[in-house]
């Protein structure tokens, strides 16, 4: 999923500062799952935007709205009455959504609440780890089912760079080094041969870096 | 190839090769690696610049590299592929061979977050080991990376790399270094060397791959200042492996006495090494101590060079 971490209170209420109607608008996909911007979220940000405006006294209206995605132009249609109605329009989901409002309200003032993290995994209640990238060139195959390019911290091809010490990066001992989990699951399944040949540099023509990215399904097109 | 490198010429006479570091200031003063160059002139084959280590913004390599040249000192330019992608990596080899640099060791680099940096971002575009790939392809075939088309003045690298025998996972390390040799690298400095049985135990399935045949080893030797060096390198530096009877005879050292006998560890290990089989030479990395390498040198027996 992706996973985001919802912004400090204080850098919402600054980026609010001088607007009287506010629609806070979860998404009710993959930033509910990590509770960061889902109908319950959406509920404690505009309590907390309430009691902060009484407290100093503002006024401040506070609409809530959690829609299913905001990444699809049929469920934010849900909020074209509400928007209209609104100094600003506060996204509780990832920047793919934030952007897509922005998009279909091009005279709304759209502002994020939600950092956006990475693509990942729930390791454990309360914990998610990376785990893609979304480089566009799947290698995982040849490497045992572990991403060297996310999860190594210096997205090494070939190997563990000299920082790897007992299973741990160099970077963080709370980091695990993305080639001692390669090694481990290749030794594993029986393809250690897999870490012999050398791997050849990484077309990244197909990552961020061959510029903003389209998929096209031509036969969902119409 | 002949590459006009000393080094090689050295390691290819089959002479126990020495070479130096050198770390660029934190500013743009010349003289300071003019002065450690004098330093090291006549005392070594070769003198390593490094490139921004520990992730440190410093003078650049290249152009510490181009001041030792003009001083008569050979220089080892270190390249890291944390900061530059390929565009910039083979412009760089390109431009290090017309100014007469003609070695180079290649290094994935230390990350950002252990240096004055932490927000900035890393490339890592190529690892080292394509790295090597891309160089020894510009040098042996004259093309860049990924082309066919021929260029009309091919740069001259004698191509080194590093290897660290104390990370893990251990039984890998070998493997990685003949990855490293077959992608075309001639010589390796390893990471200092402390805890010698395990370097032993190395060399040994070096030896048993036949990759001492095809690659010179030269061991890292770093002298230590004392104690509080030791426990702060085993305990705050990537991937080095300090035993504690190493620390422990640090400890037992009178302080004013430390750095005599930090020489006389790091004058041991070369002894231990030039009597290991398939040693070809060593890398001294005495860090911000460079007035110390002519005095390992003469106590381990090594004579001036020319």
């Amino acid at each position: 999923m992706i996973v985001g971490e919802r912004k400090h209170f204080i850098e919402i209420a600054e980026m609010l500062k001088g607007y009287g109607k506010v629609l806070v608008v979860g998404c009710g996909t993959c930033v509910k799952v990590c509770f960061a911007g889902g109908d319950k979220e959406v509920a404690l940000l505009a309590s907390q935007l309430k009691i902060a405006a009484k407290r100093k006294k503002q006024k401040l209206t506070v609409t809530e709205i959690t829609v299913e995605r905001q990444c699809e132009p049929e469920f934010i249609e849900e909020l074209a009455p509400l928007a209209a109605d609104h100094d600003v329009i506060l996204s509780m989901a990832c920047g793919a959504g934030v952007q897509f409002l922005a998009e279909r309200f091009p005279d709304k003032i759209v502002l994020p609440a939600v950092n956006t993290s990475h693509l990942g995994v729930l390791e454990k209640q309360g914990v998610f780890g990376e785990r893609c990238l979304g480089c566009g060139d799947c290698l995982i195959g040849r490497f045992g089912g572990v991403c060297p390019v996310t999860r190594c911290s210096k997205s090494l091809l070939n190997g563990p760079c000299g920082g790897s010490k007992d299973g741990k990066c160099e970077i963080d001992p709370d980091v695990k080094c993305a080639w001692q989990l390669i090694y481990d699951r290749l030794k594993t399944i029986g393809q250690l041969d897999n870490l012999k040949a050398v791997e050849q540099p990484k077309k990244w023509s197909t990552a961020r870096d061959g510029g903003p990215r389209k998929t096209v399904l031509e036969d969902h097109t119409i | 190839m002949n590459t006009t490198s000393n080094l090689q010429r050295i390691l290819n006479q089959g002479k126990f090769a020495v070479t130096a570091e050198c770390g660029p200031p934190k500013s743009a003063d010349p003289e300071v690696i003019l002065k450690k160059g004098a330093l090291l002139k006549g005392c070594v084959d070769a003198v390593n610049v490094t490139d921004n280590q520990t992730a440190i913004v410093r003078m650049s390599s290249l152009a510490a590299c181009a001041l030792l040249k003009s001083a008569g000192i050979e220089p080892v330019l270190q390249m890291v592929t944390r900061d530059r992608n390929r565009i910039a990596l083979q412009s760089d080899i390109l431009g290090a061979s017309a100014l007469g640099i003609h070695n180079m060791l290649c290094l994935s680099g230390d990350h950002q977050k252990f240096g004055n940096m932490k927000e900035g971002k890393n490339v890592y575009d190529l690892d080292s080991i394509q790295l090597i790939q891309t160089v020894t392809a510009m040098c042996s075939k004259g093309v860049f990376l990924g082309e066919d088309e021929k260029m009309a003045v091919p740069p001259k690298m004698f191509v080194g790399a590093a290897e660290n025998p104390f990370a893990d996972p251990f039984e890998f390390r070998a493997i990685r270094l003949a990855k490293k040799v077959a992608a075309g690298a001639k010589f390796i400095q390893t990471q200092c060397i402390y805890d010698i049985a395990k370097f032993k135990k190395w060399m040994k399935i070096l030896r048993d791959m036949g990759l001492t045949e095809k690659v010179y080893i030269l061991g890292g030797v770093t002298p230590l200042k004392g104690p509080g060096m030791a426990k702060y390198m085993k305990n705050n530096v990537a991937g080095m492996d300090i035993p504690d009877e190493v620390i422990k005879r640090m400890e037992g050292t009178p302080k004013e006495k430390w750095r005599e006998e930090g020489i006389k560890i790091a004058v041991e290990t070369i002894k231990k090494l030039k009597a290991t089989q398939g040693v070809a030479g060593v890398h001294i990395m005495a860090i911000e101590w460079e007035e110390a390498v002519p005095m390992i040198m003469e106590q381990a027996g090594l004579p001036p060079r020319s």
